[in-house]
């Protein structure tokens, strides 16, 4: 029994980076080694000094993976609840008038300001600047922008500076939720001119629970969390400082990761090559703008993501399909109803996300698991 | 068959939750097999019992993946809210809208379960679709046969009657030759936890029973008031929508003041009247059935008349009745005995022995020359 899911483990091909990567061997050892420090970092005594000195060295290695200083760093419980400071903490502290957010967004900022507005993609997979430039003219001011850098499903980059420098001719604020592209694509937080920008940790090789908001010096944000203190009164809360010290170690790594970007870029091309070689009739979406390296989103017509998702997994390949809600079924992804394409060919859509773990071996195993799948759509 | 081959062949259970195909899912895969779980998502549990719609699974979703996990198997839920809408809630909806009385979970195995999700194991690569129905499925000189279960309390093959012989020869069941009881106990040694789940009540979408909530929420403008009449012409009293009656029923009518209790013997949703009338008015003798699924070889039954038992509800003992074919999937059906409620919209299913030859559906039209003569007074305001 033990022995048959061992196996069953060693021969998984994980390509679901985008949904969670495996925990970094740099972050796993810093984890293990502050287990033992159990104290309360807002403790006076020297055991919550030991346990405040951790987190704020992690504080330091994140300010220097993402070019924020550390004092801009609030660390939250993950990218949900960084993007839910921003936007209502946002709001409250600078007396936004109203919100604009793409409709390419998570679903953590499309839920967390109802009556926002909402601008649609365009069918290459970003958002709408046209359609952006007409919200801002018309909504009341100061308005709110929250433009994501990465999408998580196509990995489209979005036009980011475009939309800085909308927001800076309207007066607007403009928060960035960058979670999907730390650790894939270079950031600088001291150049992009964003306001707040969202990070998790589980993304980038680091702890499930943690994630930071980082919030241009100066700017206030009212918290979302209140009671105690912590993190400059921003997020009330102990800190979760095993998540912060792996956020900090991955991080870490994140020179390291970007430098594998182009050996990532190549196994996710060999992945399309492959697929549209085999199947013609498949579509790759977005990839007539620059991507992440990572991300291949991909509809085979006539098989539904279902069949797609549970056949590979049956075969040992782990992709994803559009967003599963709790009771595991899945609706077609909202991203690619947003870009315009049609239900029917959303449904026929997987993303593939590959990561620092992937291999050649595991292109080959999607491959093979794959093909039959097409060939069969095609008889 | 040997192990190796076992290991080999692929079985898709259709897991519910409930202690019957949990126990399926279980016994196949300490058997040896290659056993894969699904669920289907069915409909909102939210939407169901009015509340906002919501994403959350049922418990019993739930517990299908927590026994999946328990055994050690893949598990996935399949969602099939457009079509269980389409093809089972909204005909239910409508049957009652016609005056029938409907049975959904006939239509339930005949589309989502044995079209929509045996598709989707075959998609698997499976070998076969088991599901924790008791009923037994034998291999007959002409293929596979459906049998009663061996616990004749538990016996569901009136449920199954629709079942085609191709869907037949991939699907499995393999508690049919179990009692509850054993089931049950053996979801203990298998340590599930849903070992003594309560059985599953009614109509899975229809929560507490109340079946005409649901028509009013899918069809919103079903209610049509209207009178209760006698058979005899008298205006009885007034009802707030024929959804609310079925044929044969006796409670809650809400009129009295006769010497004998009534009795709802039809339905006529065009002139939004019950009809109601004395029990000896329900009894029937021969009536028409159609899209008959016939299971016994052959194009259908012979139009000479063949002797069976016929059930014409599931807790109903068998009957002896004579089916003619009549070609286009219909047939009449002459009782031995005089029956009261043959009910429109129900199944009527054929067995000789334990052995299920198919069934139909009762027609709307049933048994109308016979309503007694001396019944009917004044005026023909019953247009039966």
């Amino acid at each position: 029994m033990v022995l048959k899911a061992f196996m069953a483990d060693t021969a998984l091909s994980y390509l679901d980076h985008n949904a969670t990567t495996p925990l970094l061997p740099e972050a796993a050892t810093a984890v293990r080694n502050c287990l033992d420090v159990f104290g309360n970092p807002s403790s006076v005594h020297k055991a919550g000094r030991r346990a405040r000195a951790l987190m704020e060295d992690a504080r330091e290695h994140l300010a220097g993976a993402t070019g924020a200083s550390a004092a801009e760093i609030t660390f939250t419980s993950g990218g949900t609840e960084a993007n839910t400071l921003a936007l209502r903490g946002l709001v409250a502290a600078q007396g936004c008038k109203s919100v604009i957010v793409s409709g390419l967004e998570h679903a953590s900022v499309l839920a967390v300001v109802p009556g926002a507005t909402v601008i649609a993609g365009d069918v290459r997979g970003a958002v709408d600047l046209n359609a952006l430039e007409d919200a801002l003219k018309t909504v009341p001011r100061p308005a709110l922008i929250c433009l994501m850098l990465a999408n998580n499903e196509t990995g489209v980059l979005q036009p980011l500076d475009a939309a800085i420098a909308l927001a800076r001719t309207y007066g607007a604020y403009l928060h960035c939720d960058a979670v999907q592209a730390f650790g894939k694509v270079p950031i600088d937080f001291s150049t992009l001119v964003v306001d707040s920008m969202s990070l998790s940790g589980h993304k980038v090789g680091g702890l499930k629970g943690i994630g930071a908001l980082l919030v241009r010096r100066g700017l206030d944000i009212a918290a979302d969390i209140v009671g105690g203190g912590q993190e400059c009164r921003r997020r009330a809360g102990t800190e979760n400082v095993t998540g912060i010290v792996s956020f900090g170690a991955a991080a870490r790594e994140v020179p390291r990761l970007l430098a594998g970007a182009p050996r990532i870029r190549g196994l996710r091309d060999q992945i399309e090559t492959s697929v549209r070689r085999i199947a013609p009739q498949a579509k790759v979406f977005g990839d007539s703008l620059a991507r992440l390296p990572n991300t291949s989103c991909i509809s085979l017509a006539n098989v539904t993501s279902e069949t797609q998702v549970m056949r590979l997994d049956l075969a040992g390949v782990a992709v994803s399909a559009g967003s599963a809600c709790s009771s595991g079924k899945i609706a077609p992804s909202h991203v690619l109803l947003a870009m315009g394409i049609s239900p029917a060919e959303a449904k026929s859509a997987i993303r593939i996300s590959l990561g620092w773990s992937s291999t050649e071996a595991d292109v080959a195993h999607f491959i093979e698991a794959w093909q039959p799948l097409a060939l069969s759509a095609a008889a | 068959m040997s192990s190796v081959t076992q290991a080999k062949t692929r079985i898709v259970v259709a897991m519910s939750g409930g202690v019957d195909s949990s126990v399926t899912a279980a016994l196949l895969h300490a058997q040896g097999y290659d056993v894969v779980g699904l669920t289907m998502q069915l409909y909102d549990h939210g939407a169901a019992t009015a509340k906002s719609k919501t994403c959350c699974a049922g418990q019993d979703i739930y517990d299908a993946r927590r026994v999946a996990d328990r055994i050690g198997i893949p598990h996935y839920v399949v969602d099939y809210e457009t079509n269980f809408k389409a093809e089972v809630m909204d005909r239910f909806a409508d049957s009652y809208i016609r005056g029938e009385t409907p049975v959904p979970c006939v239509l339930c195995n005949q589309t989502v379960k044995f079209r929509d999700l045996l598709k989707a194991a075959k998609d698997l690569g499976a070998d076969a679709l088991a599901t924790g129905h008791y009923v037994q499925r034998i291999e007959g000189p002409h293929g596979a046969e459906l049998h009663r279960a061996v616990d004749a309390d538990r016996d569901q093959s009136y449920f199954l009657f629709a079942t085609t012989q191709a869907q037949l020869d991939f699907v499995r069941f393999p508690l049919g030759g179990l009692t509850k009881p054993e089931a049950r106990a053996l979801g203990a040694s298998f340590d599930l936890h849903v070992a003594d789940k309560p059985d599953s009540q009614d109509i899975c979408f229809v929560p507490n029973g109340r079946y005409a909530d649901v028509i009013q929420k899918l069809r919103p403008d079903a209610a049509v008031a209207g009178d209760i009449v006698h058979l005899d012409g008298r205006v009885m009293g007034r009802h707030a929508g024929v959804i609310n009656y079925t044929v044969g029923q006796r409670r809650g009518l809400g009129v009295g003041g006769e010497v004998d209790p009534l009795y709802v013997v039809h339905v006529d949703p065009e002139r939004a009247q019950v009809i109601v009338g004395p029990k000896e008015a329900l009894l029937r003798t021969a009536f028409e059935i159609h899209s008959v699924n016939w299971l016994g070889g052959g194009e259908g039954p012979s139009t000479d008349g063949t002797p069976f038992h016929v059930k014409l509800r599931n807790t109903q003992a068998p009957m002896a009745a004579t089916v003619f074919g009549e070609g286009n999937g219909k047939a009449k059906v002459v009782l031995a005995e005089a029956e009261v409620a043959v009910t429109p919209g129900q199944a009527c299913v054929f067995y000789d022995g334990n052995r299920v030859f198919g069934g139909g559906w009762i027609a709307r039209d049933v048994g109308v020359a016979r309503v007694p003569h001396n019944l009917r007074r004044g005026a023909a305001v019953v247009a039966v």
